[in-house]
């Protein structure tokens, strides 16, 4: 670990805003798509029965 | 083979399925690398000491944060010129990603302004311009959820697009036509001379392209969501009216 000295909180405040927001983002849009998918068959199922 | 195969919803679902695995996994493994090279294995900066590090943040976040406005854009010329849904599926599917990385860019800015002005944030051209640049992807998203017609919700967004595109190009000149501000110059420049030296630039090149390749891959994903999104409103309508006339 690199020694940040006086500004580590901001360095590291960075990372953490970053990786957090990015993986928000990825999370919730891989999550918007399976429950988007899974409506979606089940609408072209009722359509064929 | 024309781009305008593309149009068709089938088509670029088909085409783009086996892309965003493969999209997700190349730009997240280029962003670890960058990020462990420019942490761990990049000196302090003269001026700047350590604080440097947030370079492989906040350039690669503020740089798509104006170019996925620029994406839209196009995207919206598009659906206004030929009214490809597709293209307006696709500018509505970037914004959430370009507000994430205006956010990113902000908050990555606002910490570094601390630790080197002494100052969470100035009116500061490019500052003021990127705050704009954020309030206008608000609106954007908000006009999409706000009409329930999608082609006359489209119709609007491009036209907020096209309106919101200059506070984009200013966001991107503001550095260099305001030199008032507290901001530097561009990190990055086609001049090399302008750049930062090749130990901090060669990991934030490589934060860009992943930065990129993610941007890519979210809205490759999203996009296909809006289809499916799109495709079942149009059955359930369909298998509505077909109880109607049983």
């Amino acid at each position: 670990m690199p020694d940040l000295g006086i500004y580590a909180f901001a360095v590291l405040a960075s990372y953490a805003v970053t990786l957090v927001l990015l993986a928000g983002l990825i999370g919730l849009s891989l999550r918007q798509w399976r429950v988007v998918k899974a409506v979606l068959e089940k609408v072209e199922q009722d359509g064929q029965d | 083979m024309s781009i305008w195969e593309y149009a068709n919803p089938k088509k670029f679902t088909a085409t783009v399925t086996p892309i965003i695995p493969w999209a997700f996994g190349i730009g997240l493994g280029l962003l670890v690398v960058g990020l462990i090279w420019g942490f761990f294995f990049t000196p302090a900066e003269n001026r700047q000491g350590e604080s440097v590090k947030i370079i492989y943040l906040h350039v690669p976040s503020a740089f798509l944060a104006i170019n996925a406005w620029v994406m839209m854009l196009v995207a919206s010329l598009i659906w206004v010129i030929r009214r490809h849904h597709v293209s307006a599926l696709a500018a509505k599917a970037a914004a959430p990603v370009g507000m994430v990385m205006t956010v990113i860019a902000l908050a990555t800015g606002a910490l570094w302004g601390q630790a080197t002005w002494g100052t969470w944030w100035v009116w500061d051209p490019r500052l003021t311009s990127f705050l704009i640049l954020f309030l206008f992807y608000l609106g954007y998203l908000a006009l999409w959820e706000a009409i329930p017609d999608p082609d006359t919700a489209a119709d609007l967004t491009a036209i907020m697009c096209i309106v919101g595109s200059v506070f984009a190009f200013l966001s991107r000149y503001a550095a260099i036509y305001w030199a008032q501000g507290l901001h530097q110059d561009a990190s990055l420049s086609l001049d090399a001379e302008e750049n930062v030296s090749d130990v901090f630039w060669q990991p934030l090149v490589l934060c860009l392209v992943a930065f990129g390749v993610l941007f890519v891959a979210l809205v490759l994903l999203r996009t296909r969501t809006e289809i499916a999104k799109r495709r079942t409103l149009a059955l359930q309508a369909r298998q509505r009216r077909a109880e109607v006339r049983v």
